[in-house]
């Protein structure tokens, strides 16, 4: 047993020797190639087009980014549940899906600073009247949130015990559970609820939208310190010279700049 | 060196709280919930099923064998998607008594198991009877046993335990893929799982915990089913054992 243990940990120390080697050979090339992961559909922030393509704002601003940074991109698919330990795993080198600022996520990556920020919004069918800030009048009710996101955390928090929450991988299932009358409400992201959600017949804005957590940054691994500093004054940069302010128009119609 | 560390362990952790305790706590209790009704129910429904399946007419043995053969060519997760996401769409549905049921996520996962491990138990009975010695049905038919009689005094025992090892497979199989309940907002043990891991993003802990509570309550299972074997098979014992 005690041999297995040594036998697997040799192996284990052998693997991590060959990732890092291979890390400094990637550090050293010229110019930098990073990938860059995305959770589509994501609308619209990060979706494929009628033919394929994949673009949104998050795409197209990291696509202004690389191009700041002197890097060639590779833009990765990877859905919202393996995000963080496909970063850690080195599937990818940035995370640039939405991924909000929080403390518990910060423990685990290395954010840049905040990109943008968007409200959380209340949508629900035309019917429905109560004061979603109103506790007593959403009691029973079923709120749907997206797992893990700053929507599940704020739902958690303060409406725990009050509502029902559910909660769910991606957002098209918890609309169509929306549209089932399975949910009575749900508290998304705003401009993925506007997409989503305001698109369809019969449904509309229930509450006022709340501004959560520190705004979104592109996620990075600890130890990717020299990406991180690039990655900033990159952006810093995008947002002065008002490349953002017009990849920004493309998409909204109001300020998400942060 | 194992309870001083462990402890120790212990009072660092964020993860492992009474609270979080308390959610995986639920989630167990809704997987054997589940797990232990479709069961139950399916092999009650089963039984006769296969009877069905074995006989010789056509119009009778087809449509069972119609029923088992799409539940068991399609995967469980695509069963459990059409019940679940398709009787929402059915116009007129949400002012039914029946929206009462399929509003609540855990009646169509149930109905959805249900279907699914009742056609895998039929096959394994109908398995089962027909491969019951033609000696053992000649030998009933001797004695003046119409097939009523044959059924329940010979062939269905025999059946019975010639079916218990298989049938044992498909009860752990089904509790394994109980986890996909998770995907249609059932917190059950791998949802509890999911959401653990998205709070504190600790995939190791999160999951490894819940593997842990499934290989225990698999544990139980084939302890159980062992017990069962020994009653039914004592007669295939050497003597003396």
């Amino acid at each position: 047993m005690k041999n297995l243990f040594i036998a697997a940990s040799c192996a284990f120390a052998f693997m991590a020797g060959g990732v890092q080697a291979q890390d400094t050979s990637i550090g050293s090339s010229d110019p930098r190639s990073l990938r860059i992961a995305f959770d589509v559909p994501y609308e619209p922030f990060e979706y494929k087009d009628e033919n394929g393509e994949l673009t949104g704002f998050e795409v197209e601003l990291a696509e202004a980014m690389c191009e700041q940074m002197n890097a060639t991109c590779k833009f990765v698919i990877q859905a919202w549940d393996g995000m963080i330990p496909g970063l850690l795993a080195r599937k990818f080198d940035l995370i640039m899906s939405s991924m909000s600022i929080t403390p518990e996520r910060a423990e685990r990556v290395l954010f840049s600073e905040p990109y943008y920020n968007t409200p959380g919004g209340w949508f629900g069918p035309e019917g429905f009247n109560a004061d979603v800030t109103d506790m007593d009048a959403m009691k029973g009710k079923t709120v749907g949130v997206q797992r893990g996101t700053t929507m599940d955390t704020y739902v958690t928090e303060e409406m725990s015990g009050i509502v029902t929450i559910k909660r769910y991988t991606t957002a098209d299932d918890m609309v169509l559970d929306l549209e089932g009358q399975r949910l009575d409400v749900v508290f998304v992201d705003y401009p993925v609820g506007e997409q989503t959600v305001l698109s369809k017949e019969g449904f509309k804005e229930v509450g006022e939208a709340v501004k959560l957590g520190e705004g979104v940054g592109v996620a990075m691994r600890k130890r990717d310190a020299d990406i991180a500093r690039d990655v900033n004054s990159a952006l810093r940069t995008l947002k002065e010279d008002g490349t953002y302010d017009t990849i920004m128009q493309k998409y909204f119609a109001y300020d998400v700049k942060i | 060196m194992p309870p001083d560390f462990i402890a120790a362990w212990l009072n660092k952790n964020d993860i492992f709280t009474a609270l979080t305790i308390m959610e995986y706590w639920d989630g167990m209790v809704t997987t054997v919930q589940l797990v232990f009704l479709s069961l139950i129910i399916g092999l009650v429904f089963a039984v006769p099923l296969a009877i069905l399946r074995t006989v010789k007419n056509p119009f009778v043995s087809g449509p069972v064998w119609l029923y088992t053969y799409l539940f068991r060519g399609t995967p469980l997760l695509i069963q459990l998607y059409i019940i679940y996401y398709g009787v929402a769409q059915i116009p007129g549905i949400q002012q039914t008594f029946w929206w009462e049921i399929f509003r609540e996520p855990f009646y169509p996962a149930l109905l959805a198991f249900t279907l699914n491990t009742c056609a895998y138990t039929t096959e394994i009975i109908r398995g089962a009877i027909v491969s019951t010695p033609h000696g053992e049905i000649e030998a009933a038919k001797a004695y003046g046993m119409n097939w009523f009689m044959r059924m329940r005094r010979i062939v269905l025992p025999s059946a019975a335990r010639r079916a218990v090892q298989a049938y044992s497979n498909e009860v752990i199989f089904m509790l394994h893929s109980s986890a996909i309940a998770s995907v249609v907002t059932i917190v059950d043990l791998t949802g509890a799982a999911r959401n653990i891991y998205s709070r504190f993003y600790a995939p190791f802990d999160a999951f490894i915990f819940v593997a842990l509570c499934y290989m225990a309550l698999t544990f139980i299972l084939v302890f159980a089913f062992r017990k069962l074997e020994n009653h039914l098979l004592r007669h295939q014992r050497p003597v003396g054992s």
